[in-house]
């Protein structure tokens, strides 16, 4: 009997790295195989092979024996080949139904029904006439697994699935997929987290640097020795000590509720939290419930409406009217999640991104920009963050995603911040930077500075912070003691289970106390108190 | 099979930012032979009389110069505004705004001696060219209003404005009906340069603008903000450069150069106000700009061949009999190639779907 | 007094007849994602070419075929520029409007300010004869119901067939229409031909019917007018239409201020078009949630295929 899929010898270069070399994969029917890696290790590349969006340099691809050259998406499909993606190939703007049918024929009225049909027999429960932008990501998710099944593919391919869903979804898409992979189609699981693969998938292909190091059957691995295949050493674990905070409070957010302009954006509704100095806040929750627009408005990248409320506070002063600018010269320092085009400016260099947010750090004089001191500004920043890149004259677009961060993130460390918010600061890094940057942020906060970290990786805040939050729709949970905690208990506030327990008003205000050493807010007293 | 393909480069090739406005000069000279042949004209004769002819006279080049005054001029102030992406594209309704407010003061002073003339004429053509363009930025950031569209209809109205007060309230009184104005004094006028041409010292106006904009441009802070705002609008927001100061700066900036540009064409060689100011000075000022890289070095040079087309083609309709269509075509034509090439500034070719060896080769063929 | 107003009434649906094809291609471009803004250049090659075409052949079916064409294979340069080429969306409509208004004073060269009989008004007997509604609405010439068809064709197009949502979904995100197997280029290319092919017809009527005759610079900004109505009407088609009926009927009101004898200088009445379109531009404008709802996400950014 032949493979379902077979591929050999498949190598695919891009101008500065090579993505994929001379990998081997064969996938049977009904078979769960997942292609695990750390971020930049070849996953994705080798899926938009497989799916038709780019073509192999060297190799075979063979498909039920046969082989062939995917040309295209469509061309893939036509195979019965479908794919879920990271980054979803919806469009807002449309409905469900009119989304579905740019992929599956039919005319959107029968398409509604089969829709239906397929949601109710894989308890994935979506209405074929909402617009795609009122959906969470969650349900996007599920709108493009209910695309797929109707292509009836024999092959899925699946993306990071879980990295936009709540422990409780998890369990759920599993069942779908098991019943899929009963049905006798085979699924490709593209993951780089092992728990999951190892209580999901038949076999695993490991990919590091573009190259299959192993293919093993994960049940039988231990997480460790799997985290050693993928990575080629063992986890780096961040040194943690306990937090010493003196409890002044320097980020403090008030009740703050707000509508964002843009009609596709989340409100806010009713977020408090304060985070003291020498103490590292996190917030969790699956992207997109709110946490982008909690972050502009703490930032001042959106200032609050005329219909919002609330007040946020930096080192004790009410910044609600503040530009971000104003915001850094309080002491506030920003990493925000997109690097491109946000936390830099892709077709500028190094130097000159720099200058975004250290040109008040002596790097002007009467309004003329200091060439000399810009580049050895960047250069230090190079050089004590270990960036990978041609030096300060590489376009800040040259450089990979995660030597990238690194740069942002050294940027702002370089401003001495007595408050750092940072969004993501470890998306699409690898193993090893990411570790580095998780200590660099606790040495930070032993040195006193005040940190918040938004994540989607419950690891990670629980790795590094002394208190989080759960953010869902807009709302924030009470914080909660990650000594005190679980990531069960998380895990399910991430599903807005906070919601519905009665709202423990004075777990909220002990836990503030606790935490920020009794202070009243700042927003009533505007000098904070210094606890002794 | 193997079809060419853009690759983005890792870094802007600076050898093609240089190339990419001579190659687009070449294309279109040959584009241009072409035209002429199909005209049944000979390229050869018209290109004489086209680029060659304007410089092989004094007064020729005294022309040449005086046409690079306004372009530079105009083209300085809108770069500002393109490198932040903020599209002012009716520098020619701001040009006539400072050529009416600057006219109007003249004439209100027409026997009037006083040195001051001239200046309060620029310092008013200057602020009436900015508020033309600031209407502009203010829809803009209060209203979200377009600022390409709005800009283009100002320009429209500014136009029907000056016929409006050639034919009505500034109206010479002893001019019969012709729908102009009475000469200005001669303290309302730049002096002349260069004997026999009519090339004035308004022309210095160009030159210390030039001289502002490359320091603004390449070396200050506003200028670096103004950049990123362009650049990245998003990153500007994150660093707290606001966006309407840069639609402010850039509109205003444009719209006060193109004033400036007004004084020096009604002081200059015009003495008057009529109905006729500008050759269209205030679009070609948008292909200079773009042509000269967006770069206040190469504007200069872009001013000076733009300025080129402009005298070749008034003197190569009297010469070769070449219609003054063509100096249209001419300045569509540089500025369609001339963003056909740009894309290898940023960009490279690559065949795709070859063996990796091959492809290689024709990297190396490419950026050889 | 009647006579004057059917005349504004019957004068209005002809004004805005080229305004609306011209939008109802720049709506369709707009929709996949790509902002023309070299209108102009493409309704004046589509004028000239429209006469000239319509004068040697003497059928007017042969100069609208002939304008459409014209222009379309203009618009291609633009496509090659910002879809091959990655151009900067405004800059390249800038340069190819200046080509195309250069292109038509060379076309119409030999014809400069020469006339043509209008194409002729349908009539339908008892029915134009019918007091007021007869001569709005049943004695136009036939090119003014082909512009009202279009409106409803693009509208259902864009709302109701697969090509439409197609159009869309490229419009939006070009790099998801991609991963799932749209050929983006192709969607876009062929969108902005057909939005130079409706310029061109816009401006043939122009020449073969509103004016009609051939001068230089006779579009007069109208290519500008119409990429403003595209955003007045939130990029729906019907909306745009009422909108291009407004611009018809302020474009006649100078007529009507000076036959009924008010002392208003011409040339504010020649500038009102422009006046109103920023004050409108500015009020629809304003809400921008309205804007963003509407607006196709991807407009005016280049695309490259992504491998």
């Amino acid at each position: 009997m032949t493979e379902l899929l077979s591929l050999r010898g498949i190598s695919k270069v891009y101008p500065s790295v090579v993505a994929n070399d001379n990998v081997n994969l064969d996938i049977d029917e009904g078979e769960i195989h997942a292609i695990l890696g750390e971020n930049g290790a070849g996953k994705s590349t080798l899926m938009k092979l497989i799916y038709g969006v780019s073509q192999p340099d060297n190799g075979t691809i063979q498909w039920r024996g046969q082989t062939v050259t995917i040309k295209n998406p469509a061309h893939a499909r036509s195979l019965g080949i479908g794919m879920v993606f990271q980054h979803f190939s919806l469009f807002e703007t449309l409905t469900v139904a009119e989304n579905i049918s740019l992929a599956v024929n039919g005319s959107i009225a029968s398409l509604s029904k089969r829709i239906t049909d397929v949601a109710d027999s894989f308890g994935l429960p979506i209405a074929p006439d909402t617009m795609v932008h009122s959906l969470s990501v969650g349900e996007r998710q599920r709108v493009e697994i209910v695309r797929c099944i109707l292509q009836e593919p024999r092959l899925l391919i699946m993306d990071e699935p879980t990295s936009v869903l709540p422990p409780q979804g998890v369990d759920l898409l599993f069942a779908t997929l098991r019943k899929l992979a009963q049905g006798g189609c085979s699924i490709l699981y593209i993951s780089h987290k092992l728990e999951e693969i190892r209580s999901l998938c038949d076999n695993a292909t490991v990919l590091r640097d573009g190259k299959v190091v192993a293919t093993v059957t994960p049940t039988e691995e231990t997480t460790q020795s799997l985290a050693r295949l993928m990575i080629g050493r063992d986890i780096p674990v961040t040194r943690q000590q306990t937090a010493s905070s003196d409890g002044r409070v320097m980020l403090d957010v008030n009740q703050l509720s707000h509508t964002p302009e843009d009609p596709f954006g989340t409100s806010i509704s009713d977020a408090s939290l304060s985070v003291a100095a020498g103490e590292i806040v996190g917030i969790a929750g699956i992207s997109g419930n709110g946490q982008n627009e909690l972050m502009r408005l703490i930032s001042g990248e959106s200032l609050l409406h005329s219909s919002g409320s609330g007040t946020v506070s930096i080192n004790g002063s009410k910044v609600n009217r503040l530009s971000p600018e104003q915001r850094r010269q309080l002491g506030f320092a920003f990493v925000p999640e997109e690097r491109i085009g946000r936390g830099a400016v892709p077709d500028l260099s190094l130097g000159f991104n720099s200058l975004l947010t250290s040109h008040n750090a002596g790097l002007t004089r009467f309004g003329f920009i200091r060439f000399a001191a810009m580049a050895e500004r960047a250069q230090q920043c190079i050089k004590d963050n270990d960036v990978r890149c041609g030096g300060d004259n590489a376009l800040a677009g040259s450089l990979s995603g995660g030597n990238l961060q690194k740069f942002i993130v050294g940027r702002e460390m370089a401003l001495a911040p007595q408050v750092l918010v940072l969004s993501q600061p470890t998306w699409g890094v690898d193993v090893g930077a990411a570790a580095d940057i998780r200590q660099a942020l606790i040495e930070l906060r032993n040195k006193g500075t005040a940190i918040l970290l938004v994540s989607e990786e419950i690891e990670e805040l629980f790795e590094v912070c002394d208190r989080l939050h759960v953010i869902y729709e807009g709302k924030l949970s009470e914080s909660l003691r990650t000594a005190e905690t679980n990531v069960q208990q998380v895990g399910q506030w991430m599903s807005g289970q906070f919601l519905s327990s009665p709202r423990a008003d004075g777990l909220q205000h002990f836990d503030n106390q606790k935490a920020a050493g009794d202070s009243q807010s700042p927003a009533q007293s505007p000098s904070p108190r210094i606890a002794p | 099979m193997s079809a060419l393909r853009l690759v983005l480069r890792t870094q802007p090739s600076l050898r093609a930012q240089l190339l990419v406005p001579l190659v687009a000069v070449l294309l279109t000279l040959f584009a241009g032979s072409i035209m002429f042949t199909l005209l049944g004209k000979s390229p050869l004769a018209a290109f004489y009389a086209f680029f060659i002819e304007p410089l092989t006279t004094r007064y020729g080049i005294g022309e040449v110069l005086l046409k690079t005054g306004p372009l530079l001029l105009i083209a300085q102030g809108l770069a500002i505004g393109f490198r932040a992406r903020v599209w002012n594209i009716g520098a020619e309704g701001q040009l006539l705004l400072g050529a009416i407010a600057s006219g109007a003061l003249a004439l209100q002073f027409e026997m009037s001696d006083s040195k001051w003339v001239l200046p309060a004429m620029i310092v008013v053509g200057t602020l009436a060219g900015a508020f033309w363009a600031g209407i502009a930025a203010l829809l803009r950031t209060r209203y979200n209003a377009n600022e390409i569209l709005v800009t283009f209809m100002l320009s429209s109205i500014a136009l029907q404005l000056l016929y409006y007060l050639v034919t009505g309230p500034l109206r010479d009184p002893m001019g019969m009906s012709f729908p102009q104005s009475a000469m200005f004094g001669d303290a309302a006028l730049f002096s002349p340069l260069l004997d026999g041409t009519r090339v004035n010292t308004s022309l210095f106006l160009s030159f210390i603008a030039t001289a502002c904009a490359w320091v603004f441009v390449q070396r200050s802070l506003p200028g670096y903000k103004l950049l990123v705002s362009g650049l990245a609008p998003g990153a500007a927001r994150y660093a707290g450069f606001a966006e309407n100061r840069a639609v402010w700066m850039g509109l205003l900036i444009g719209g006060a150069a193109a004033g400036m540009a007004g004084v020096a064409e009604v002081a200059g060689p015009l003495g008057l106000l009529q109905r006729n100011i500008s050759p269209g000075y205030g679009f070609a000022a948008i292909i200079v700009a773009f042509l000269g890289g967006l770069h206040p070095i190469g504007i200069v040079f872009a001013a000076l061949f733009m300025a080129l087309i402009y005298v070749g083609g008034d003197m190569s309709l009297v010469s070769v009999g070449i219609p003054n269509a063509s100096t249209t075509i001419f300045q569509g034509m540089l500025l369609v190639f001339y963003l056909a090439c740009y894309v290898f500034v940023n960009y490279r070719l690559k065949r795709s779907g070859a063996e990796p060896a091959a492809s290689r080769s024709t990297e190396v063929a490419t950026d050889a | 007094m009647l006579d004057l107003l059917v005349f504004v009434l019957a004068g209005t649906l002809a004004a805005a007849t080229p305004l609306i094809f011209a939008a109802m291609g720049e709506l369709v471009v707009e929709k996949s994602g790509v902002l023309n803004l070299s209108i102009e250049g493409m309704m004046a090659t589509g004028a000239a070419t429209g006469f000239v075409m319509a004068k040697v052949s003497g059928s007017a079916i042969v100069g609208f075929a002939s304008a459409a064409l014209a222009s379309a294979l203009l618009s291609l340069v633009f496509a090659l520029l910002t879809v091959g080429f990655l151009a900067n969306q405004v800059a390249a409509g800038l340069a190819v409007g200046i080509l195309g208004l250069g292109v038509s004073v060379l076309i119409g060269k030999n014809y400069e300010g020469t006339t043509i009989s209008p194409i002729e008004k349908i009539d339908l007997g008892a029915l134009s004869e019918l007091p007021l509604l007869g001569k709005v609405i049943f004695a136009q010439d036939p090119m003014v119901y082909v512009s009202i068809a279009s409106v409803i064709a693009i509208t259902y197009l864009l709302k109701r067939t697969k090509l439409g949502l197609i159009i869309r979904a490229v419009g939006e995100s070009p790099d998801a229409a991609n991963s799932i197997g749209y050929p983006v280029v192709l969607v876009r290319t062929c969108a902005i031909m057909f939005g130079g092919a409706m310029a061109g017809i816009g401006g043939a009527h122009l020449t073969l019917s509103y004016t009609p005759l051939w001068a230089e610079g006779l579009v007069a900004g109208r290519g500008w007018i119409v990429v403003a109505l595209v955003v007045f009407g939130t990029w729906q088609a019907p909306r745009i239409a009422i909108g291009a009926y407004l611009f018809g009927a302020v474009s006649l009101i100078e007529l009507f201020v000076q036959g009924q004898g008010f002392a208003i200088p011409s040339q504010l009445m020649s500038a009102m078009p422009y006046i109103i379109t920023i004050v409108v531009l500015a009020i629809i404008s304003r809400n921008p949630r309205v804007v963003r709802l509407n607006h196709p996400a991807s407009l005016g950014i280049p695309y490259l295929r992504n491998e």
